[in-house]
């Protein structure tokens, strides 16, 4: 940012605005950042040196819990295999991810549109959500040929109504002045969509997708380990009952340590996505200025 | 100033559910005047203000508005009592909606929403976001959005109710300049007898339940109005005779102890 002034709480103009911005404020607001981050990595990195301190102390054997070290070198030895795996499980979720954001916000918009609509599809929709995916899991399996599109399939089930239902409420949520307005002006369906009820609709979308991110990689995740015996698969999900059969126990938490990275990850795109997209603007993503 | 009427409400009727916001209203507006609509809460003087606009559908009767010129996309600019901003846009993407929304293309659009910011002295903060700006500067920039399009008639509902006095006065005489400099019509909507007395050339007051037109006043001092008008004899006088015609239409229990 700004360099040329060291006292505190001066007051500079932001170029494109005008505004007046406080330096001060600017350099908390980075330092904040920073410790946002530092923080819970040094405390990772002291919890895993305990860890591997204690179990090799007390001698742990391997098959109970293993030392971080040893499931470092595990991740290394079976890069090949636990790659693939990954893989496997990105692929699953984010493409159940990208169907749910195309599905949920296509009959969402639709559901915002017209109540007809909506009244009679809503409860099955409903009956979607509230039914575990465990429990349709089996049943998928056997009525879809493909395992990959089965379990797409449910990771999708799982991921598909909070973007369903956030679109909703997101469309209808937009002013009423402005809705006024853009009547006065004779908008068409189309503008009033593009330029009112859609940019309205974000911060609901985009608080939406955090979740459904989430979802998706569970949904992925079970949706694997229902399929477990059932033919081609080479998800994370596989990896760690493989292991547990045969009591490779670092292998184990070799892919779990993957999944949570895979879920770390996806968590972080999605709130970056978010702060890109409203960052600007809304309430949630602003930072307080005062 | 005054010519021919731009706007006529014809027997001007409307209901929500069982109640009557506005019974039988019929007034005529010429183009060049500046017409307050003033009474008290639930008068249906915003409601009249938004049949005008087209904005809400009349239970019963016509409202009609003068040929438009051929150059004008559009015949009205419209003034909310909040700035009624876009907070994801920009000011000047803010002041360019209805040019988008009339299909003008952004090149083209961009000298006229470049004029109006500059009419309502905001150049620097074209590329500002609606929450960097205070209340005054909001609603300058809502102002410089009802004129983008340059419509004959301005209709502003109560649109500094929410500012500070200062501010307030800043913008009335703003308004007053702005709209001799372009000819607009302007339909007014108010409770601040003050206000109404400064800013118009005609009082229309209205009294509730039902929502009804009870005295046309015209105001016959010279216009556009002058800083001095606000501590004239004739500006208090002006407003004790309207203060008066107003107490009379109010129901006792209308009247805050």
């Amino acid at each position: 940012m700004s360099t040329k002034s060291t006292i505190e709480r001066t007051r500079d103009v932001h170029e494109d605005t005008g505004a007046p911005i406080n330096i001060g404020h600017l350099r908390r607001a980075r330092r904040e950042r920073i410790l946002s981050w530092v923080m819970p990595i040094t405390l990772l990195f002291v919890a895993i040196c305990l860890w591997e301190f204690l179990v090799r102390y007390h001698e742990i054997p391997k098959y109970l819990i293993p030392a971080p070290s040893l499931i470092a070198e595990t991740l290394v030895r079976d890069f090949a295999s636990l790659m693939a795996s990954s893989w496997f499980t990105v692929k699953l979720t984010f493409l159940s991810l990208a169907l749910a954001i195309v599905g949920g916000v296509m009959l969402g918009a639709l559901f915002a549109l017209s109540r007809p609509v909506e009244l009679s599809l809503f409860p099955f929709a409903v009956i979607l959500q509230v039914t575990p995916v465990v429990a349709i899991a089996p049943l998928i399996l056997i009525y879809v040929d493909s395992t990959f599109a089965a379990l797409l399939i449910c990771a999708w089930i799982v991921a598909f109504f909070p973007i369903l239902t956030s679109t909703v409420v997101g469309l209808r949520s937009a002013d009423q002045n402005l809705r006024d307005l853009f009547t006065m002006y004779r908008a068409t369906t189309w503008q009033r969509l593009r330029y009112l009820l859609a940019p309205s609709a974000l911060p609901y979308f985009m608080a939406a997708l955090r979740v459904a991110g989430g979802l998706a990689l569970i949904g992925a995740v079970v949706a694997e380990f229902v399929a477990g015996t059932a033919g081609q698969h080479t998800g994370l999900a596989s990896r760690i009952i493989e292991s547990s059969f045969r009591s490779e126990i670092p292998r184990m938490f070799a892919a779990l340590f993957l999944v949570s990275l895979l879920g770390i990850v996806i968590f972080l795109l999605t709130s970056w996505a978010s702060h890109r997209v409203l960052g600007h603007w809304h309430e949630s993503e602003i930072r307080r200025e005062h | 100033m005054t010519g021919d009427p731009i706007i006529t409400m014809d027997r001007v009727s409307k209901e929500f559910g069982d109640v009557l916001a506005v019974d039988d209203m019929s007034l005529g507006i010429r183009e060049g005047e500046f017409v307050t609509l003033l009474g008290p809460s639930g008068c249906g003087k915003s409601t009249a203000l938004k049949m005008i606009a087209g904005i809400l559908p009349l239970t019963a009767g016509e409202i009609t508005i003068s040929p438009p010129k051929g150059d004008a996309e559009h015949d009205l600019g419209f003034v909310f009592q909040e700035p009624t901003l876009k907070p994801w846009a920009t000011v000047f993407d803010n002041v360019y909606l209805p040019l988008r929304l009339a299909g003008v293309g952004r090149g083209d659009g961009e000298p006229r929403v470049r004029e109006a910011l500059k009419e309502v002295g905001l150049s620097r903060f074209a590329r500002s976001y609606p929450r960097q700006l205070s209340g005054g500067m909001k609603m300058r920039v809502s102002i410089a959005r009802a004129l983008v399009s340059r419509p004959r008639i301005l209709l502003m509902d109560e649109p500094f109710a929410a500012l500070d006095e200062m501010t307030r006065s800043k913008l009335n005489d703003d308004l007053v300049q702005l709209s001799d400099d372009h000819g607009l019509t302007v339909v007014f909507v108010t409770h601040s007898v003050f206000e109404s007395v400064y800013l118009s050339t005609r009082v229309v007051v209205m009294a509730a339940r039902p929502g009804r037109l009870v005295a046309d006043m015209p105001l016959d001092a010279p216009w556009p109005r002058s800083e001095d008008y606000r501590t004239s004899i004739e500006f208090a006088d002006e407003t004790r005779r309207i203060s008066e015609t107003l107490k009379g239409t109010l129901h006792v229990d209308e009247i805050d102890h």
